[in-house]
């Protein structure tokens, strides 16, 4: 529920969505959802020529349960809040 | 799933294949429902869509589902069409020469990499001991 919230305060961001099969998109986070999948706008795929057929796709849905990293922006991140946040879970569970 | 519109989908799968097509449903669990489902299969600069139907997909396969923006050029235009039988010659031999490229490959690295992975897993630990220190568990 933490990062739920988390990524709902982060919509309308440019992220970079890192996944397990190693592709990497960037985009701006449209939407997210309890699983944690994540809709992106705007798609570019990093490194596009070892992508092809991800050329024209510029919108897309990224199952939460693919997904390795999500890259922010440090501007976008308050890292005192997060820790306090976390550790408040932590311990409430 | 009304995100969607009429419009045709990629979706990538957890096995690498790309699937193309219509989607006609979708549920909490990323199952779905492509009609007129293709799958693009590349190899190197050659492609083939092969022709699939009606195809169900289980959420737990599905990487990505992207929209495919008509305006734009799906492939890159150095990018040739091959036949079906083609592409599947082409699959099994790319398949082979980089199975014999990555069994070379471990062999030659397997002695430093045992060394190399012990040496990972412990300086993985110390620093994630370092990073949970904010959360003053003990």
């Amino acid at each position: 529920q933490l990062f739920f919230s988390y990524f709902k305060d982060l919509v309308g961001r440019e992220v970079t969505v890192e996944l397990k099969n190693d592709l990497a998109i960037r985009g701006t986070l449209h939407s997210v959802d309890q699983y944690l999948n994540i809709k992106l706008e705007n798609t570019r795929v990093v490194d596009q020529d070892k992508y092809p057929h991800m050329l024209s796709v510029r919108n897309c849905f990224i199952r939460g349960s693919v997904v390795r990293y999500v890259q922010l922006p440090p501007e976008g991140v308050d890292v005192e809040l997060l820790h306090d946040a976390t550790r408040r879970e932590a311990r409430g569970g | 799933m009304k995100d969607f519109g009429p419009k045709k989908l990629l979706v990538l799968l957890r096995d690498g294949r790309k699937l193309m097509g219509i989607l006609r449903s979708f549920d909490q669990f990323a199952n779905a429902v492509l009609e007129g489902a293709c799958e693009r299969v590349i190899v190197g600069d050659l492609y083939c869509d092969i022709p699939l139907g009606l195809y169900v997909i289980r959420g737990e396969n599905v990487v990505l589902i992207g929209e495919l923006d008509m305006e734009r050029e799906e492939l890159p235009p150095h990018m040739i069409p091959v036949s079906a039988a083609d592409i599947k010659r082409l699959c099994s031999f790319f398949i082979c020469t980089s199975t014999i490229f990555v069994r070379l490959v471990c062999l030659v690295s397997m002695g430093k990499e045992a060394q190399k992975a012990e040496r990972d897993a412990t300086d993985l630990k110390g620093s994630m001991r370092r990073r949970m220190e904010f959360l003053d568990m003990d």
